[in-house]
């Protein structure tokens, strides 16, 4: 790792230098170059198998990168799973929720890092459930999710409600960095607004967010910047003030690429 | 906090709105079945109008209920119950311990030899296991002994489950013939008889039944408000889910198995003390009948799901068919089939119920 020169790295939570993956002979991401400053939103875009989830499995661990540097918060870092990268603050809500369908909602919101008392007992040391009831109101109330009974357990929910959930969850948690997978991919409209809710307080609160996102009206809305993917490359990066909807399709249908990512015409 | 509703989310803690608990279906369940029973008894011609769990003639005790069968159920059952205590913590982590009969075998060979008295009516112990040294030792030995065992074969059933892919049901399987193979070289087949008078309290009198109860309000306590049981429901819910929150989810899976076993090795240790002896072939079938317990509790064998209340409501169930069995006079050889009929139709019902519930929200 002593090739790697970290300039200016003040403001940059995230930043990607060449990072390539291959499935024996599919290139799925090819020398993807990216960087995301402190309290930043950014969208990815692009069609289905464009490189967006591939690129995001490499930034959570899920999968091994063929190639290339990720420098989080300052440091080159090679998580060796998911649980790597959250530990290092990388927060995700993957697209198959990550929740126990057995448990209610401070159960899970809760899920590893539970409040206890008499900590000396070790493994065995109580659950504060009233500590926990209280943290589970208030945050879902502060990320404006409805939920009608917090006391009911995850398999008793909709599926718009078990991602609000999730997606609580990981607002609460507090990363220095936060990636959501379409998380809105399977929701209604009510429930759509309370997803994108949580995202405006997390801008609010200043934490930085990668979403991976199909809808141009909500990447208008929420992001200030769209990064977005064709077959494995990007080929934009665009501020939101300088672009619109249509200028976005042309980038991911392939009716244009910005010339810094032009590789036909550099090779 | 309760019955309070919260500003814009509309969110509530309502405890009135808390899930129909599954344990009140099952208390249902036991009552009923009793109810069948006490009109068998009253309807069948043989039975001269007995009564099954109530006392309506007479007023020996002063109680409606007939005392001396309920001792008796709850007796026969407590032995099996321990062990279904943990058999219910390692089927909620999305496991399953075949082990448990024959490890209870094994840890009442090897504990009892533990406990053996030097001399009986003045003659010197015919079944001794061990030289003079192991004579007449304090009753915390045999007992240390037993739960070390036990511990032991739950943290190597854990580690084989949690390291290797092994999947619980064909570790467990081994274990059972290690541990049968286990307690018939220990003594080449040989009983283990002649504890010492403290070792044979252990198990006397109504002592079996004090010690599930302590055992059950402690494992309660455990899963119910302890992290490690909310680990284990976690484990058994979403496996990949409880990994990926930062549990430890192959420590904490022998520490489960570890608990079961030093279950069994209790239940082992009642049990040769009621007896007064420890032999090769005991605990045929416990392993099992801890599982029905369990089932007939409402628990899920795909983990995620199930309690100490439901398992002890569970054993209450097996202990009340089959004492109401023996006393419709049912013939032996009856007996178990309709109890392997019973546990189908108790699964059956568990899963059309849910099936029914998942549909209505």
């Amino acid at each position: 790792m002593s090739g790697i020169e970290l300039h200016d790295m003040g403001d940059i939570i995230l930043e990607t230098r060449d990072l390539t993956k291959h499935y024996g002979g599919v290139h799925a991401l090819e020398g993807a170059d990216f960087i995301l400053r402190k309290g930043e939103h950014v969208a990815i875009m692009g069609d289905n198998g464009a490189g967006k989830s591939t690129f995001v499995r490499q930034i959570t661990g899920v999968e091994q990168r063929t190639r290339g540097e990720i420098i989080f918060d300052g440091k080159p870092v090679h998580f060796d799973g998911p649980l790597d990268a959250r530990r290092a603050g990388i927060e995700a809500v993957f697209q198959t929720l990550a929740l126990a369908d057995h448990l209610d909602v401070p159960d899970n919101l809760f899920l590893g890092r539970e409040k206890t008392k008499w900590d000396w007992l070790g493994p065995f040391r109580l659950l504060d459930y009233k500590a926990m009831r209280a943290d589970t109101l208030a945050a879902l109330e502060k990320t404006g999710v409805k939920i009608p009974n917090i006391n009911n357990t995850i398999e008793r929910m909709s599926g718009g409600q078990r991602q609000c959930v999730a997606i609580a969850r990981t607002a609460s948690f507090h990363s220095k960095l936060t990636i959501m997978d379409e998380p809105t991919a399977a929701l209604g409209v009510q429930e759509t607004a309370q997803v994108e809710n949580i995202i405006r307080t997390l801008k609010e609160q200043g934490e930085p967010l990668i979403l991976i996102s199909h809808n141009m009206r909500q990447v208008m809305d929420l992001v200030d910047r769209i990064i977005v993917f064709r077959r494995g490359r990007i080929v934009a990066n665009l501020n939101k003030s300088e672009t619109d909807g249509q200028d976005v399709v042309a980038y991911i249908t392939g009716a244009k690429t910005q010339p810094e990512y032009d590789i036909e015409g550099v090779t | 906090m309760a019955d309070q509703a919260h500003g814009v989310g509309g969110l509530t803690y309502d405890k009135s709105k808390r899930a129909w608990p599954n344990e009140i279906n099952i208390f249902m369940a036991l009552v009923i079945i009793v109810l069948i029973f006490e009109l068998m008894g009253q309807v069948l011609p043989y039975m001269n109008n007995q009564s099954f769990l109530f006392d309506f003639n007479t007023d020996r005790d002063g109680t409606i209920l007939n005392i001396a069968r309920l001792k008796i159920i709850i007796l026969q059952v407590s032995i099996i119950g321990i062990i279904s205590l943990g058999v219910t913590q390692v089927i909620i982590s999305g496991g399953i311990d075949l082990s448990s009969g024959p490890l209870v075998a094994a840890t009442a060979m090897i504990v009892m030899s533990f406990a053996q008295t030097e001399l009986v009516n003045g003659n010197p112990n015919p079944k001794a296991v061990f030289g003079p040294w192991a004579f007449d030792l304090p009753v915390i030995v045999p007992i240390i002994v037993g739960l070390c065992f036990g511990a032991m074969i739950g943290a190597i059933n854990g580690a084989f489950i949690a390291f290797t892919r092994i999947p619980p049901f064909i570790a467990t399987l081994g274990m059972f013939l290690i541990c049968r193979g286990i307690a018939q070289w220990w003594t080449r087949g040989q009983p283990v008889s002649f504890p010492t008078e403290s070792y044979a309290w252990l198990g006397s009198g109504m002592m079996p039944v004090i010690w599930f109860a302590l055992l059950a309000v402690l494992c309660h306590f455990l899963l119910r408000y302890t992290v490690y049981g909310k680990h284990t429901y976690a484990i058994g819910s979403n496996e990949d889910a409880a990994r990926m929150s930062g549990i430890n989810v192959k420590r904490h899976k022998i520490l489960v198995y570890m608990i079961a076993s030093m279950l069994a090795a209790i239940a082992a240790i009642v049990l040769s003390s009621k007896n007064l002896t420890a032999q090769s072939g005991m605990g045929l079938f416990y392993e099992l009948f801890a599982i029905a317990m369990a089932v007939i509790g409402g628990i899920s064998l795909t983990g995620g799901r199930g309690s100490i209340i439901g398992t002890v409501l569970g054993a209450m169930v097996f202990g009340v068919i089959q004492s109401g069995f023996t006393y419709v006079k049912l013939d032996a050889y009856f007996q178990l089939m309709a109890m392997g009929g019973i546990i189908i139709g108790a699964v059956v019902l568990d899963q059309w119920r849910q099936q029914r519930a998942a549909s209505r929200s």
